[in-house]
């Protein structure tokens, strides 16, 4: 029973990843109408970012900090230059745009930093701390923290705040909301942004534990999607939900059926096999 | 001095096809003025001209400041509140919700705005926790209503209100109407297929036939009018 | 219309007979490069009677190419079939393969499709390497091989006829039923067009062409392992679709010189950074052009018209 406690615990780990990348997709889903596949490259590049910032002896949380501000930025620049004139044009169009922009990107963290696999740091600490007799690990506990504060922060913002009122609104009636004055082009922006922000949360919870390297979010992406698609694609409770549930699920199948889970984990877009440390 | 909201010459048109062709209207200060019409006469594109939902050309200002070139966003600050047909509140979303996004161009703390707009709607204050789209029709359009006073509008246009709804629904809409004309001096354009209804609230009226303006006047004179009367009224 | 059927008919003739000719002009080297357009054409083809005129989005084309490459290879390796007899057997199966898909996959539409077709192509090579008595894992299977020139020929005759064949079909009530149904499935429904029953087709045919798009890929290759038909080939084929303009046959030639040819050309003006070209031509590209080559093509037209 200690062993299935502590698989519980970790899957909730990788879970909070997924559940982080799959809001992150719902967000633009709701706001833009259009998956994009190249959130898990603009998490990778962030992450990147975060590992320079680091080299140059910022500590680890306001390099975090700064990420994000970064990610948002870049997120909100990308939609205005990118997505903004393709608003409107047929599904198709807009997803093999996001899929230029998955290559370009990644081709961008591999010029820029090279393909090298790179250790990147954790905040917290791989000592576990007892309970009974199950043993948990801190990292693991401290990344379903960062997730989910990060996922809670967002949901307060939608609800409570003018803007977060704003951007449902243009997520849910464009129209309508033009007439009521909001400026729904600047709020698909701002979606963009946020998700950006988010996908960078997890980008910096998972590099820890899978090193950093330029395809590392690829795998990822996929049960991000599985998550999303799970909880409905429309809904940013069922996004988070499902992408809990799906880590836990295939950390569980993973250890009691081990054909399972060491043969149908996805080798990331360029099939490379991503480094995970056990 | 100028009207407040002043069209002239406007043509619009959905891809290519013209649905307006050179309509000319003005709405003074704490006016009430319908526009009548028959089906497809232009009614709702003229509002729709005016809001910038459709594209458009020629001139139309509101004070004399010129809105044709502005999107549908700049045209809600600039303090005129569109209320189009089939109500459009955002199902999803609570009463409440509604209403905080009917405020959404006014800066500033909004302290008791949201009770002085619920004291002309006391059956919504009792739902305001309730989505949107839980409402029965009536209370959609009363919602709607609200929503657009929130903003505390210059011009308030309101589409077909009395759409769908029971007589004695429409009678509250309309009193409401008259009441926020009479006591807060609102300005109203009016689009409505109840003539009988709009040339009672209205002081101005104007009949669109097939995109263009065919008669305008006093309220009381087109309803003395024997040609509308026919056509519209219907005795 | 006779005369578009005249102005279609000499285009095919002269460029077939371009085709027929280019291998004297190129080294062999190109030869094959070339022949590996013509394969690409033939998963494009099919590619676009689902897509582009049935409306339905397949992420993962790659997988039934791969069912298709499979097929051949199994036999060739483990049953000495001849290679070219393999082919319409690796169509057969693969297009099996899609009506089975086609149906489940009813339910689902627009992203959804769109998704699930994904995933699809993700788990191929990981069913691939669990049959390993089959398919020989990781290590793949060796096959026999040939000389460029024949297998440019082999695959651009395979090319022509799926050519002729899809304008035939298209031009069936079954094409017109697929029209239909992408234009309004509603419209469609009310004049008696099945949706379940031509949807489903419109899988089969496009799975039979990327069977055998993928059992030609397996004998220019003379090798294939799970990573012969990766998910980046099934991405890389909705772009040339779109590039080549969807609804557009002959278009799609257009898309398959995008395949074979963007990465070697991203690679030439970038040594550093080939992908960060890549991504941003198909960026620009989808930003200039969204009809595609075909939209553009029709854009000159109409511009020519007084």
């Amino acid at each position: 029973m200690a062993q299935f406690w502590q698989q519980v615990v970790s899957g909730l780990a990788s879970g909070g990843i997924y559940a982080s990348l799959a809001l992150a997709l719902v967000i633009v889903y709701r706001s833009s109408g259009v998956i994009n596949f190249a959130q898990g490259e603009m998490a990778t590049f962030a992450t990147f970012l975060a590992w320079t910032f680091l080299h140059h002896g910022i500590s680890f949380w306001p390099a975090f900090a700064l990420t994000l501000a970064v990610a948002f930025a870049g997120g909100v620049a990308l939609e205005r230059v990118v997505i903004r004139p393709v608003e409107g044009r047929p599904v198709l169009t807009v997803v093999i745009l996001t899929i230029g922009l998955l290559i370009l990107i990644n081709g961008a963290t591999q010029w820029i930093w090279g393909g090298a696999v790179r250790k990147f740091p954790s905040p917290f600490s791989t000592r576990p701390i007892h309970v009974g007799s199950a043993a948990f690990s801190i990292q693991d506990i401290g990344i379903v923290g960062v997730c989910l504060v990060a996922v809670a922060l967002l949901t307060l913002f939608f609800r409570f705040t003018k803007l977060g009122l704003g951007l449902r609104a243009a997520a849910v009636n464009p129209e309508e909301s033009r007439l009521v004055g909001v400026r729904v082009g600047w709020m698909l922006a701002l979606g963009w942004g946020l998700s950006a922000a988010l996908g960078a949360v997890s980008g910096m919870m998972v590099a820890p534990v899978v090193f950093l390297d330029p395809n590392m979010m690829q795998g990822i992406l996929l049960y991000a999607f599985a998550a999303a698609v799970l909880g409905g694609l429309e809904s940013p409770v069922g996004a988070v939900v499902g992408g809990l549930a799906l880590g836990v699920l295939l950390n569980l199948l993973g250890t009691y059926f081990s054909t399972f889970g060491g043969e149908m984990r996805p080798t990331g877009l360029f099939g490379r096999t991503a480094v995970r440390r056990v | 001095m100028a009207p407040l909201l002043e069209l002239e010459d406007v043509e619009a048109r959905y891809g290519a096809i013209k649905a307006l062709h050179g309509v000319s209207l003005a709405v003074g200060e704490g006016e009430v003025v319908a526009l009548l019409g028959a089906n497809g006469a232009g009614k709702t594109t003229t509002l729709r001209a005016v809001s910038g939902t459709v594209r458009r050309s020629g001139r139309i200002s509101l004070v004399g400041h010129s809105l044709e070139r502005r999107s549908p966003e700049a045209v809600a600050r600039a303090g005129i509140a569109h209320v189009p047909e089939g109500r459009g509140t955002f199902a999803e979303l609570s009463v409440r919700e509604n209403l905080r996004l009917g405020a959404w161009t006014r800066r500033g703390r909004l302290h008791g705005e949201e009770e002085r707009v619920l004291a002309y709607f006391p059956a919504l204050a009792e739902r305001i926790r309730q989505p949107a789209g839980t409402l029965s029709g009536g209370e959609q359009q009363m919602l709607a209503l609200a929503r657009a006073l929130m903003a505390r509008p210059r011009l308030l246009m309101l589409d077909e209100p009395s759409l769908g709804l029971a007589p004695l629904v429409v009678a509250s809409i309309f009193a409401i109407l008259r009441h926020l004309n009479e006591e807060e001096g609102l300005a109203v354009l009016l689009v409505e297929q109840n003539a009988t209804l709009a040339l009672e609230a209205a002081a101005t009226a104007y009949v669109l036939e097939v995109g263009h303006v065919a008669l305008a006047g006093p309220a009381d004179d087109l309803r003395a009018d024997e040609s509308v009367r026919r056509s519209y009224l219907g005795y | 219309m006779s005369r578009r059927l005249a102005l279609n008919t000499a285009g095919f003739v002269v460029a077939a007979l371009v085709v027929a000719v280019l291998p004297r002009f190129i080294s062999s080297y190109h030869a094959l490069e070339w022949a590996n357009v013509g394969i690409y054409f033939v998963a494009l083809l099919g590619l676009n009677v689902l897509t582009g005129y049935s409306g339905q989005v397949s992420l993962g084309h790659g997988a039934f190419m791969a069912i298709g490459g499979y097929t051949s290879a199994i036999l060739i390796a483990h049953h000495g079939v001849h290679d070219v007899w393999t082919i319409p057997l690796a169509g057969l199966v693969a297009g099996g393969a899609g009506l089975a898909f086609g149906l489940p996959a009813l339910r689902l539409t627009g992203l959804y499709l769109a998704l699930a077709t994904f995933a699809v192509a993700v788990a191929f090579p990981a069913l691939a390497r669990k049959f390993e008595r089959f398919t020989g894992g990781n290590a793949g299977l060796v096959l026999t091989l040939h000389t460029n020139d024949w297998l440019y020929y082999l695959s651009w005759s395979i090319a022509g006829a799926g050519l002729l064949l899809g304008w035939l079909v298209l031009a069936t009530p079954i094409g017109r039923s697929f029209r239909a149904l992408r234009d309004s499935e509603v419209a469609a429904i009310s004049s008696g067009i099945s949706p379940a029953l031509y949807k489903t087709l419109a899988f089969g045919i496009s799975s039979f062409y990327a069977g055998i798009a993928g059992s030609l890929v397996a004998i220019s290759t003379a090798y294939v392992n799970p990573q012969t038909f990766p998910i980046t080939l099934s991405l890389f084929l909705v772009v040339g679709l779109a590039v080549g303009g969807l609804g557009s046959l002959p278009g799609s030639v257009v898309g398959a010189i995008l395949i074979q040819f963007l990465p070697t050309y991203a690679a030439h003006v970038s040594k550093q950074a080939p992908q960060v070209i890549e991504g941003a031509i198909l960026v620009g590209v989808m930003l200039l052009l969204p009809g595609g080559a075909a939209g553009l093509f029709r854009l000159v037209q109409s511009s020519r018209q007084p």
